[in-house]
């Protein structure tokens, strides 16, 4: 008993650690086990298993399209959230102006709204302007929630980047353009990255505003969300453990070059 | 022409620089004139105004008002990148994301020099890190990015080096090493560099200048021997090592000294060592200029009677003593421990002597204590 103890003491940060990781990775393994499920109409019994789901992932009808819909509307989100963040966390974190305290909560409040009142609020107002809900409306929508975040990461950056480093360039005959170009967004740049990562994975996640401003346009939460009632084929859980192998690619490939950076030349 | 940051050459000329923070003077009407290839130490506590200073040189404060110039050359409004003037920042500044080769082909690059290798490679030669040229700033020791720092500002032949506390960071040994490193490329060079310390020491090992900065204004400007020897105020006999300074009055005055009453014991002092403006005078001594004797002795020159040991500290080569005196100062003395009779202990009376020359004279209505308050330690 006394041995028992010991042990349970020495080990019990890994006991916790196995758990906690158990508890975080179960979904994810029952995913990706149930992609290979040779599935009948509805993927929640385990009838087998069979490669079919992965070398015909377009199988189901529309979920291709829906699926190619939310990457292109991830991609221009991130795209115009990523610029405006960016610009805004410059402003934010370098100029002393009249109401920036003010602005700096203001930019907290997308994040702290209730996505319901979000995507009910948007949809009233694109309606009253006379704008379609479609495509674009989810376009805007997105931009909108993910600045936010894109802010909140770029300005993070931006605070921890030492003043004298521009100065320095600055005494280095370099004008203000070169300094932003040669100095400040090479070193702001994995910020940048990091918002812009979040945000395309805030965009391709979301359903609950998307729901309220898509229209007729579907994307791949929806998809699944409409599809889960009548049976959901076990291609989504294809496209979701992709999407995840494709998450974890991009954070290691972040780590080994940010390791390599550190380490060689 | 805007772009002076090739062309202008010649003294550093500061004019009457004020620069105000709301109604604090963090630099106060200063004028200074910098001779090219000199080395020249901007010396004082933390908040005297001497950062500031160097930052108005190098462009990245704008003064209130003053001129600063080049020679002939005006740069007193001039962005910093047209300045012919480059600076060693205190924790070095280094780019982080590019090479050792890079960040001392910074500068060339910005100028549009395209063949940047040779230059480099030379001025790496220098600073004796060729070897490091592909590593980041961030693989090489506190000293060797000091010396890299040094290597990116004067690759470019700047008019004036400016040095912001550059051996802050380091060590003591280290510092020692770079001190007179550092010398030694200023003569190899021949740029006249501006350096900006807290601390005396190293000010004293390298410039052949020292102004000595206080609330915003120099206190006194000299050789380093000249500063020491002949301090001027209060602030400077008291920042520059340690002084004792005894209120007195101007009594009689024959020949090329004043007769100083010191609470009844009368002492000398040359004329032409006092800048007490009336009978009022702080008569000052260094301590190690005092030679300290049991009271049995007969002394030779100036001497002060009735002291009394009240703590001693063996140091190695010298002993120091505090003393105090009947009046109920406490004088500081340092003996060498050159003449083998063993130290004195502590409750003995004692007599204190010294040469008549050796003495100065401040002006009498100054604060004593100015200048021994401020910690010379104390990052700015």
């Amino acid at each position: 008993m006394k041995k028992f103890n010991r042990w349970f003491g020495k080990n019990l940060i890994r006991i916790y650690a196995v758990m906690g990781f158990t508890y975080l990775f179960i979904p994810i393994v029952y995913t990706f086990v149930f992609s290979f499920n040779d599935y009948v109409r509805s993927n929640l019994v385990w009838r087998g298993f069979t490669f079919d789901n992965w070398t015909d992932p377009c199988a189901p009808l529309d979920i291709c399209p829906a699926l190619g819909n939310s990457i292109k509307i991830g991609l221009i989100a991130t795209a115009g959230a990523t610029l405006l963040g960016t610009l805004i966390a410059f402003a934010l974190a370098r100029y002393a102006f009249k109401g920036r305290g003010i602005v700096n909560t203001l930019i907290f409040l997308p994040m702290a709204t209730p996505e319901l009142v979000l995507g009910a609020s948007l949809l009233t107002m694109f309606l009253d302007l006379g704008f379609n809900p479609g495509f674009w409306t989810i376009v805007i929508a997105h931009v909108m929630f993910c600045i936010s975040f894109v802010v909140v990461t770029v300005k993070a950056r931006i605070a921890s980047l030492d003043p004298r480093l521009e100065q320095a360039a600055m005494d280095l005959y370099a004008n203000e353009a070169e300094t932003f170009r040669r100095v400040t967004l090479p070193l702001v740049a994995p910020g940048i990255a990091g918002g812009a990562l979040l945000a395309f994975s805030l965009s391709f996640d979301d359903f609950i505003i998307t729901n309220f401003n898509s229209g007729t346009t579907i994307t791949f939460p929806l998809y699944v969300y409409t599809h889960a009632e009548r049976g959901l084929p076990a291609q989504a859980n294809v496209i979701g453990v992709s999407m995840f192998l494709l998450a974890l690619f991009v954070v290691l490939a972040g780590q080994f070059v940010g390791r390599k950076r550190k380490v060689s030349a | 022409m805007s772009d002076a940051s090739t062309s202008a050459k010649g003294d550093l000329q500061l004019r009457n620089i004020t620069k105000t923070y709301g109604d604090f003077n963090a630099v106060d009407d200063l004028t200074l004139t910098i001779p090219e290839g000199s080395f020249f130490a901007l010396l004082g506590p933390s908040g005297c105004g001497k950062t500031t200073t160097l930052r108005m040189i190098a462009g990245l404060e704008e003064p209130t008002a003053g001129t600063i110039h080049v020679g002939s050359t005006e740069i007193t409004d001039m962005k910093p990148y047209r300045r012919p003037v480059n600076t060693v920042f205190q924790n070095y500044a280094l780019f982080p994301h590019l090479s050792i080769f890079e960040n001392v082909a910074f500068g060339l690059r910005r100028r549009g020099i395209k063949d940047v290798k040779e230059q480099v490679d030379k001025v790496l030669q220098l600073v004796e890190l060729p070897h490091l040229a592909e590593r980041k700033p961030t693989q090489l020791s506190g000293g060797q990015q000091q010396r890299i720092a040094v290597a990116r500002a004067i690759v470019n032949r700047p008019a004036l080096l400016l040095l912001d506390e550059p051996l802050g960071a380091l060590d003591l040994k280290l510092r020692r090493q770079m001190q007179i490193e550092l010398k030694w490329i200023q003569t190899e060079v021949g740029l006249t560099f501006v350096h900006v310390t807290h601390d005396q020491e190293e000010a004293m090992t390298m410039a052949d200048t020292i102004a000595v900065m206080n609330e915003g204004r120099i206190e006194q400007m000299g050789t380093p021997a000249d500063l020491y020897d002949n301090p001027q105020t209060a602030f400077v006999a008291n920042f520059l090592g340690q002084s004792n300074l005894i209120k007195g009055n101007v009594v009689a005055t024959d020949g090329d000294s004043h007769t100083v009453d010191l609470f009844g014991q009368k002492v000398k002092v040359n004329k032409n060592r006092s800048v007490a403006r009336d009978s009022s005078i702080l008569f000052g001594i260094r301590p190690e200029k005092i030679r300290i004797q049991e009271n049995s002795h007969t002394n030779s020159g100036c001497v002060l009677e009735g002291g009394t040991i009240v703590d001693v500290s063996y140091i190695g080569v010298s002993t120091q003593y505090q003393v105090e005196m009947p009046w109920g100062q406490e004088l500081m003395v340092f003996e060498q421990n050159d003449d083998g009779i063993p130290p004195l202990a502590k409750g003995d009376s004692v007599k204190l002597s010294w040469e008549p020359v050796f003495s100065f004279g401040l002006n009498g209505h100054e604060d004593a204590s100015a200048g021994s308050e401020v910690n010379p330690t104390e990052d700015e």
